[in-house]
Formats: structure tokens, C-alpha cells, sequence
């Protein structure tokens, strides 16, 4: 409209007035957005600065390699295997549905590893990759690989997973690996990261746990810058990790593997020792399992099946088995009265197959007795009367001492899981455990390794090596870790008077080799390889009055798990002791029986390099022998036989 | 100023109008502009495509847009304000009705071969409306109630379409301009103070509605609100957008981490890096003197356009350009206290920066009305 000068002059000035007090807002809210950059870019920038690099940059661990495991001889018992799988990236595969049905054409898929395949491939960010098929053969691979261009977002990759090639011949000493589990975090204090890493797996038992940290190395680490959704976009910088050191064993493998073999079908338990440096050379626990299965996570119908199977392949029988010795324990009560002065080499004790001690009668296990008996011949027939005289005469506490100086009731520090201490019962045990006073016949049981005394097959092997060299050797299962050796403990003396030792060696000796011993039938023939020994049944239920009645009068007779324990101990030559052998068969029925003939196997096998010749047995036993070695030889391991050149 | 006052009076004809132009001003939008391309050419990795090149078209486009504007008479803009206010009302109808969804809201206008976006344009013919009506009223009923009434009315119509889209940022962006051009247009203080209390009743009320049936705003907006009050109450939902853009602003520090080289935008933390949030690009990478530098050419060109404001001739050209002036100053203003965290994220774009066609070419169409007003203006006979 028209307006007046005098009006537009107003109009001019009220618009003038007004813009600059506008303007005065504005230079005020200019200055807060000043302020507020200042507060942020310049105060605070550092701490921006870190939120926005925490943001960016991840660390990711490179699991180190694990260590080998080796036997005397470089034998590999426990290595890192190519492990072959092939992944899925879903934003390069497109189709999935339909990748999937021609990858089923070139590998095995069950209908359960797609779906679960495809879940994991749905649920992830479309660049991840997604493991569809694990452990697969080389020839799966190479099919896949062949026909990578139908296959968009599938590739190859590969990995290590710890094998055991020895399957079942190592799996109680050596142990398994699987998967870090909850508890196994809560045990540590300060865990390891590497632990956190998916999918890394650490020693569970055996010497795969004792010497985790050796075998473990430490773990790299690089720096990756990643992208909002966690893509990677490149590798910022890289520290390699060190691998794990590897560790070998005293064991022989080949040994290990006769031994194996030829317990099988035996719930038992074998030891072979070096008598003079205590090395392993053989210890080993049937039946035995497949570690390899615990690698790859085992199915709940296998492991139900271990866990229910009467011989308990689970249980390391070696360390962890405890049974009462038995007649191998009268050695202990033989050194001990000789050791206290209460016999000699001519004293004879009349046997008349049993004793009245304080109302009770102990038999002997000879029931129509054994007559006069001296030390070497109670040995050899091993008469019970004779040791329970012994043990009335020197009392508990030698027989402890002794027992102790011979190396049982002693937990060993070897790298094995659960190693059982056995148990030397003493006066002050059975106040505390039992509540009760120790009575004289426990002593008498004690004397001929009844009643409370309890050893492992490891502890026997122990005292027999003892017995053979008079030092106190203690056994040893690691050689060397990396590039040190461990070093032979130095075995004291133990300070027996080398004609008692005489004595006992020698009653020993007849024991195998006198047409009287109980272990005759397992004589060694060649004087080279000539064995001493001394076989043993310990008593795990007595023959019921009812089941007497019934007609039960031989242990063949009684259900497995009724029968005696069957033992055997032996050193080998019997002029130079090199090794010491223990064996217990669990419910064998009898030392001489069951547990001799298995001890005299593998006393040859171990002084003949895993095989023992057939002229070493008695000719008549030959044919016999002979077929039960051709059996033994088709169960053998190819591997260990023609392994590495021998140390 | 009809035609006839328009010839009697010595005003700039033919090429005299190119000499008459603010010169600054259009400098000034340049240098933004290329502050803007830059930006776009380092948030795509260092390249043009996909968004420098196209920008640097369109303003191209604006550009030439611009001065066609600015050479057009301006009594010719004074004439048609009221038919451009009713076709902008006509078009948000259009868009009520026919409009096609975008990202949760309705705001184009599918026209064959263009999209419309009547909702920015909305945002001049408001200010062109209210100009030309405070030409007309006698200056002495500026403040009459009826008349203040139908100002409202003016401002309040095509506010409510936009907010119905719903589209928060621009019905700020529109409703602000309008009330600033009524405060310089010299409505009553006592207006405005009652607006003030009235807003915060408002506020209130929003804010008491939340969760009962009358619920004022989206769902959306109210979680806006709590992680702007809060953004820390959940860093990886609503709150991410603000907690971003925050860690790529103060990580740029003192002198940023150089052209392309933000972690926070090559990585893709920050949102909508290219558009309403690159100023934080801009912040991450040319830091504190970088983004210093940007608000002092933005308050240069404030300064420049309210030179326009002062020594315009007519009411018309004065409100006209003080709306177009005020209206860009909210734009940088609300966009930048938003991604600093000051005020709530309603996506409002950081103009002539921005990727985005149609803010641009509206702001461009503003600022050549502008220089309409600067231009056609009565010069001394000397």
C-alpha cells in the first residue's frame, strides 16, 4: 500500500530496531555453538580421541601352536593335524539354499549340519564366515576346490586340531585336549587371553594338563581396524606368538604298543621301569580309549559307553588303581625281619597251612601246608605262615618303615592325572580312619599284603626296581621340554645289606626259575634274559559258605567281578638288572595263572625291542606261544614298529 | 511498490543490475558451497561419486536459479507471494493425499520425471507471504490482534501439513522464519512473551502426553528426546546417532585428522555422514579451525544479508530479505547444535553443505530474492 515518507520512515526504523536485537540472539547463539566447540574439540578432545580408537580397533589373539609330544625314540605320540574345513560367507554366496545343495553333492552332509549351517549363516552379519563342514578328507577339499566357480562364498580353509596317532596306546598317559571350559576358567586366577579365543582347546588330563603351560606357547596378537557393523577392513599391526615347547617322554612306543596289545581283553595294568635312572618305559592301562574322540567332541552314546563299560577304560589303572599287593608285598616283610635281625638264611619256620593268632586262624594258601620253610623257599612257594611268623616277630612299624623305604604308600610327582598314593597302613591310620586300635591281625594280613595295604601298579613297579639295584630310584616320565633335558634324580643307597638283598633276589629268582616257584610255567629260558619275580593274588571277596555249598571251589567258577586281583612283579636279567616289571589284572583269579605269563611277555618284549623271541620260552610252551604272538603281531601298530632310528 | 513507483523512482536496468548485486553475499555462498563438494568428495573416500559430482551439478543448477531470481523486478515477487503461499499449500495437500513414503514419512510429490519436495518450498513462500502482508497492513496494526491472528494463520497452515508428514525439522525451520519475519515485521513484544510462556506449556504438555492416548508426537521423536537428554541411556539404539557423532566432533581436536582420514565417518559410526550429520565429518577431519572456519563464513554471510536488510528500500524487500536471512540462520544453527548434542536430532541439513537437491535449490531461490531486494532498490541520482 501506499505509505506516507513519514511512515515509511517508522517502518524502516521499528525493522531496523528489531533485525538488531534478532541479531544480538543470534550472535548469542553463535557463541553457544563456539563454546560448545571449544568444549569438545579442545577440552575434551583426548578423551573423543580414545572413544573413537576404541571404537576402530580390535585385538584379536593368533593361538599359538602346541607343542608336540614324543616318545625315547622321536616317535610322534601327540601332533598338530591339518584340519580341513570349508566356509560359507553369505553375502558372496548369494543363493545359500542353493550352494548347499551342491556342496552336499561333493561332501557328506547330514541333513542336521546344513540347518545348522544355515542357522549360523542367518544369524551372522552377511561377511562372516560360517564353518560348514569340519575335518574333512583331502579328497573332499580337492572336490570342493575343483568346483569353486558353482560354489561363490565357499572356501577352503585349514587348521591344526590336536591327533594322537597312537589312538588308544598313549590315551591314559598322555592325555587329551578339548575345548576351555567354565571351570577350567574359575581354577585360574589370572587366565591366560588366549583361553578366550573360540574353539581353543587346553590339556584336560594326563600329561596334556600336567604340562599345559609348557606345551601351550604364548599366543600373538594382531591389531585390525574394523568398521561399524565389525567388518574387517585391514590389519593395522601383527606380533607373532611363540609356539609351544615340545616334550618328550621316557615311554617307548613300541613297547607301549606290545604291552597294549597284548592286554587286551584284560582289565590290567603294566609298568616297565629303567631299574637305574627310574625312566618309564612302558606304563600302561587297559583297556585304553580314543583321545582323539574327546578332541573332537565326543558323542554322548560314546562316552555313555565308556563310563558304563565294567573295565572302566576311563581310569589310568596304573596311578590311579590301587589294590592290595598280595604275596609281591613279601619282600617288604622279609627285608624287614632280616633288617631287624629276627631271621637269617638258615632259620626255618614249619608250615602247617595255617596259624592261631589271639583266637583267630589264618590259612596259609596252601591248605595242606607247606612243612619247614626257610626264607628263600617261602619266596619261591610263597608261603604264607612263614611271613605271618615274620610279621608277629617285628611288629607294624618295621613293616611300615620298610614299606616306605621301598618306595609304596608314596604319591610319585609324575605329570599324570590323579596319582594315588596307595596306602601304608599304620597304627595311628587306623585310630584316625577307622576309629579303631590296630590289632595283631592286621598285622598279619599286612605281612602277606592283605587287609588294609594298599598299592598302584606304578608303587609295585617302584619296589621291584628298588629290590633289583638297592638305590632309591624314583620313576620318571619326562625326558626333555624344548631344548633342555630334565635331569635324572641322583638315587640314594638304600642301605640294605647286600646278602639280605642276596636272599631276597634269590628267592626271587626261584620263584620263576625252581621247578617249586609259583611262577615255574613263566620261566624264561635263556640265561641272558633270565627273570626274577614274584607272583601275587590279592583277595577281593572270599568264597561265600553258600557259594562253598554250591560247589564253588575254583576262582574260573565265580562271576568276573568276584575274582582275585592277579599280580606279578619281575626284574630283568636277572645277573644285570635293567628293568623292573609290575603287572595287576584285575580279576585274573591268580598271580601265576593270570599275571605271570603277561609279565614274562613283556619282560622279553622290553629286552628284546618290543618282541620277545620264541626261544626265549620253553620248548614245550613254544607252539602255544607262537600263536598267541601271530594274534598279538595282527593287533600291532605299523607305526611304531617301523618308527624313528633309535636314539 | 506497484510498477508505476517502481519506474518513477531511478532503480538498476539491464546489465546495471549485475553491478548492483551483493557481491559478497554470492562469494560467500560459493565458498560454502565448496566447503560442501569437499566434504562430499572426502566423506565418498576421497572421490566424486557418488555425491560431490552430483552436487556440484545441481548447484550449478541453483546457482543460475539464483540470479534468475535476483534479476527479476522485485515488485514482479511482491505480486506473485500470494499465489506462490497458495500453491505451497496446495502441494502439502497434494502430498497429504498423494504423497509417497520416503524413510517413515511422507514428503514427495511424485510429479513424472520430478520429485517435489513442496514442504521446502514451503519454507520461502511463507516468508514471501508474510513480507507481502506486512506490506499491505497499515504499519500502525501491525500489532492488532486480528491482524497478528492472521499472520498466525499464515504460518500456522502449512506448519501443520509439514508436521503431519511428520517432518519436525523443516515445521521448525518453517514456523521460525515466519515468527522472526512477524518479530522484525514489529508485532509486540507482548506477543512474543506470551508465546514463550505458552511454548513451554507446550513443552510440558508434549512431554506430559507421552504414553497416553493423546500423544502428541511419534514414538521415534520421544526416543529422540530421551537420548538427546541422555545419550548414554542406550549407546547403541537411539542414542548412537548423538553418542557418534559426539566421539567424531571431539576426536577431531585442534586441527583434525585430515581430509578423508576420519575413523569415525570412513568407518561408518557417524549416520547419515553425508547429510545431516557432516558437519561432524567435517569437524573429525579439519577439526576445531576447520569448523570454525565454516560458522565464521556462515556468519559472514549473516552479516552481508542483514547489509541487504538495512538499506532495503521498501517493508517488502526489508522482511523478505530479513525472513530469507533468518531462515538460513536456523538451518546452521539448529544443524550444528544438534550434532553437538545441544538440541534434540530432528534432521535439519547443514545448508548449501549437505548432500540434497531441493534445501539447496529453495535456500539458492532465497538468497536470489534477496538480491532481488538488494538490487531493486532506489539509488541517489548523483
Amino acid at each position: 500500500m501506499k505509505r506516507s515518507p513519514k511512515e515509511e520512515a517508522e517502518s524502516s526504523r521499528i525493522i531496523s530496531r528489531r533485525a538488531l536485537v534478532l541479531g544480538g540472539l543470534q550472535a548469542a547463539a553463535v557463541g553457544t555453538l563456539v563454546w560448545r566447540m571449544r568444549d569438545m574439540q579442545l577440552r575434551q578432545a583426548d578423551q573423543f580421541r580414545l572413544l573413537a580408537e576404541e571404537n576402530r580397533i580390535n585385538m584379536r589373539l593368533i593361538p599359538p601352536t602346541r607343542g608336540l609330544i614324543h616318545d625315547r625314540n622321536g616317535v610322534l605320540i601327540a601332533g598338530n593335524e591339518q584340519n580341513y574345513r570349508i566356509v560359507i560367507v553369505r553375502e558372496d554366496a548369494g543363493n545359500v539354499d542353493m550352494v548347499f545343495d551342491r556342496l552336499r553333492k561333493l561332501v557328506a552332509l547330514s541333513d542336521e549340519d546344513i540347518e545348522r549351517a544355515r542357522r549360523d549363516v542367518m544369524r551372522n552379519r552377511p561377511f562372516v564366515p560360517v564353518t560348514v563342514a569340519e575335518r574333512l578328507s583331502w579328497e573332499e577339499v580337492a572336490r570342493v576346490a575343483a568346483n569353486a566357480p558353482a560354489l561363490p562364498g565357499i572356501t577352503p580353509e585349514v587348521g591344526l586340531s590336536r591327533h594322537y596317532p597312537l589312538i588308544e596306546d598313549m590315551s591314559h598317559v598322555v592325555g587329551y585336549v578339548g575345548p576351555v571350559s567354565e571351570r577350567d576358567l574359575e581354577a585360574l586366577e589370572t587366565p591366560d587371553p588366549v583361553l578366550q579365543i573360540p574353539r581353543f582347546q587346553i590339556g584336560k588330563i594326563g600329561v596334556e594338563r600336567a604340562l599345559e603351560d609348557r606345551l601351550r606357547g604364548t599366543a600373538g596378537s594382531r591389531r585390525i581396524e574394523v568398521n561399524a557393523v565389525g567388518r574387517v577392513m585391514r590389519e593395522l599391526d601383527r606380533i607373532e606368538g611363540t609356539p609351544g615347547g615340545n616334550v618328550q617322554l621316557t615311554l617307548d612306543a613300541r613297547l607301549q604298543n606290545f604291552v597294549q596289545a597284548r592286554l587286551a581283553g584284560e582289565s590290567a595294568a603294566v609298568v616297565v621301569m629303567d631299574v637305574n635312572n627310574g625312566d618309564l618305559l612302558a606304563i600302561s592301562s587297559s583297556p585304553g580309549f580314543d583321545p582323539n574322540l574327546f578332541v573332537r567332541g565326543i558323542s554322548v552314546p560314546d562316552y555313555r559307553g565308556l563310563l558304563d563299560d565294567p573295565y572302566r577304560p576311563l581310569a589310568d589303572k596304573t596311578v590311579q588303581g590301587m589294590y592290595p599287593p598280595g604275596s609281591t608285598f613279601k619282600m617288604v616283610t622279609a627285608l624287614a625281619a632280616l633288617d631287624a635281625g629276627q631271621t637269617n638264611a638258615n632259620e626255618r619256620v614249619f608250615c602247617p597251612g595255617h596259624m592261631d593268632v589271639s583266637g583267630h586262624r589264618f590259612h596259609c594258601w596252601r591248605r595242606g601246608g607247606h612243612g619247614r620253610m626257610n626264607l628263600v623257599s617261602a619266596l619261591s612257594e610263597s608261603c604264607d605262615v612263614y611271613f605271618y611268623e615274620m610279621a608277629l616277630r617285628v611288629g607294624i612299624e618295621r613293616i611300615n618303615a620298610m614299606s616306605e623305604r621301598l618306595g609304596l604308600g608314596i604319591r610319585y610327582d609324575l605329570p599324570m592325572s590323579a596319582v594315588a598314593s596307595g596306602l601304608n597302613p599304620t597304627r595311628e591310620w587306623k585310630q584316625a580312619r577307622r576309629g579303631a586300635a590296630w590289632q595283631v591281625g592286621d598285622t598279619v594280613n599286612v605281612s602277606i599284603g592283605q587287609g588294609f595295604v594298599l598299592t598302584t601298579p606304578l608303587q609295585l613297579a617302584v619296589l621291584t626296581a628298588r629290590l633289583a639295584s638297592n638305590r632309591a630310584v624314583l620313576p620318571r616320565l619326562v625326558r626333555g621340554v624344548g631344548n633342555e633335558s630334565v635331569a635324572v634324580a641322583e638315587a640314594k643307597s638304600l642301605d640294605l645289606r647286600p646278602e639280605w638283598l642276596a636272599l631276597v633276589r634269590r628267592g626271587m629268582s626261584e620263584c620263576t626259575n625252581h621247578a617249586r616257584g609259583t611262577a615255574y610255567s613263566s620261566r624264561i629260558v635263556q640265561a641272558e634274559h633270565r627273570h626274577a619275580g614274584k607272583t601275587g593274588t590279592s583277595q577281593v571277596f572270599s568264597i561265600t559258605r553258600a557259594e562253598r555249598e554250591a560247589g564253588i571251589r575254583r576262582q574260573e567258577d565265580l562271576p568276573w567281578n568276584r575274582r582275585n586281583h592277579a599280580l606279578f612283579v619281575a626284574y630283568a636279567p636277572e645277573e644285570a638288572p635293567r628293568i623292573a616289571v609290575s603287572v595287576v589284572v584285575e580279576h585274573g583269579g591268580g598271580g601265576s595263572s593270570a599275571a605271570a605269563p603277561i609279565g614274562r611277555d613283556v619282560v622279553l618284549a622290553a629286552l628284546n625291542d618290543g618282541m620277545p623271541p620264541i626261544a626265549a620260552y620253553p620248548a614245550p610252551q613254544r607252539n602255544r606261544i607262537e600263536a598267541q604272538m601271530r594274534e598279538i603281531s595282527e593287533r600291532l601298530r605299523p607305526v611304531a614298529r617301523d618308527g624313528v632310528d633309535r636314539a | 511498490m506497484t510498477y508505476l513507483e517502481y519506474n518513477v523512482k531511478r532503480m538498476p536496468t539491464g546489465l546495471a543490475k549485475v553491478v548492483h548485486m551483493n557481491w559478497p553475499l554470492v562469494l560467500l555462498v560459493i565458498a560454502v558451497a565448496c566447503v560442501g563438494f569437499m566434504m562430499l568428495y572426502s566423506v565418498a573416500g576421497g572421490s566424486l561419486q557418488p555425491w560431490a559430482e552430483p552436487q556440484m551439478k545441481r548447484f550449478g543448477l541453483g546457482l543460475a536459479l539464483m540470479f534468475a531470481v535476483a534479476f527479476t523486478p522485485l515488485w514482479f515477487w511482491r505480486s506473485a507471494a500470494g499465489l506462490a503461499y497458495a500453491l505451497s499449500v496446495l502441494l502439502l495437500l497434494g502430498v497429504e493425499f498423494f504423497g509417497s513414503i520416503g524413510m517413515g514419512a511422507k514428503r514427495w510429490l511424485d510429479l513424472g520425471p520430478v520429485r517435489l519436495q513442496p514442504s521446502e518450498l514451503a519454507k520461502i513462500t511463507v516468508v514471501m507471504a508474510l513480507a507481502a502482508f506486512y506490506d499491505w497492513l497499515d504499519v500502525k496494526r501491525t500489532s492488532h490482534p486480528l491482524w497478528v491472528l492472521v499472520a498466525l494463520l499464515i504460518i500456522v497452515i502449512p506448519t501443520l501439513l509439514v508436521l503431519r508428514q511428520p517432518d519436525l525439522g523443516t515445521a521448525l525451520l518453517l514456523s521460525g522464519g515466519g515468527v522472526f519475519v512477524m518479530f522484525v515485521a514489529g508485532v509486540s513484544w507482548i506477543y512474543f512473551a506470551v508465546a514463550i510462556a505458552a511454548g513451554g506449556g507446550l513443552v510440558t504438555a508434549v512431554m506430559a502426553s507421552r504414553g497416553t492416548d493423546w500423544q502428541i508426537l511419534r514414538d521415534y521423536q520421544y526416543r529422540r528426546i530421551d537420548a538427546f537428554m541422555d545419550p548414554s541411556l542406550d549407546p547403541l539404539g537411539a542414542g548412537y546417532h548423538i553418542s557418534q557423532a559426539k566421539i567424531a566432533m571431539g576426536s577431531g581436536g585442534w586441527s583434525g585428522r585430515g581430509l578423508t582420514e576420519g575413523t569415525q565417518s570412513r568407518l561408518n559410526f557417524l549416520p547419515e555422514k553425508h547429510t545431516d550429520f557432516i558437519f561432524t565429518t567435517l569437524a573429525e577431519e579439519l577439526g576445531f579451525v576447520g569448523a570454525i572456519s565454516l560458522l565464521v563464513l556462515y556468519v559472514l554471510i549473516i552479516l552481508f544479508c542483514a547489509y541487504t536488510i538495512m538499506r532495503a528500500a521498501t517493508r517488502f524487500g526489508a522482511l523478505l530479505a530479513a525472513g530469507v536471512t533468518v531462515t538460513f540462520f536456523l538451518y546452521f544453527f539448529v544443524n550444528m547444535a544438534m550434532v553437538m548434542g545441544l538440541l534434540p536430532v530432528v534432521g535439519v541439513p547443514l545448508p548449501l553443505v549437505s548432500y540434497g537437491g531441493s534445501a539447496m535449490l529453495v535456500l539458492l531461490i532465497g538468497f536470489g530474492m534477496l538480491q532481488s531486494a538488494h538490487i531493486h532498490c532506489p539509488r541517489t541520482r548523483s
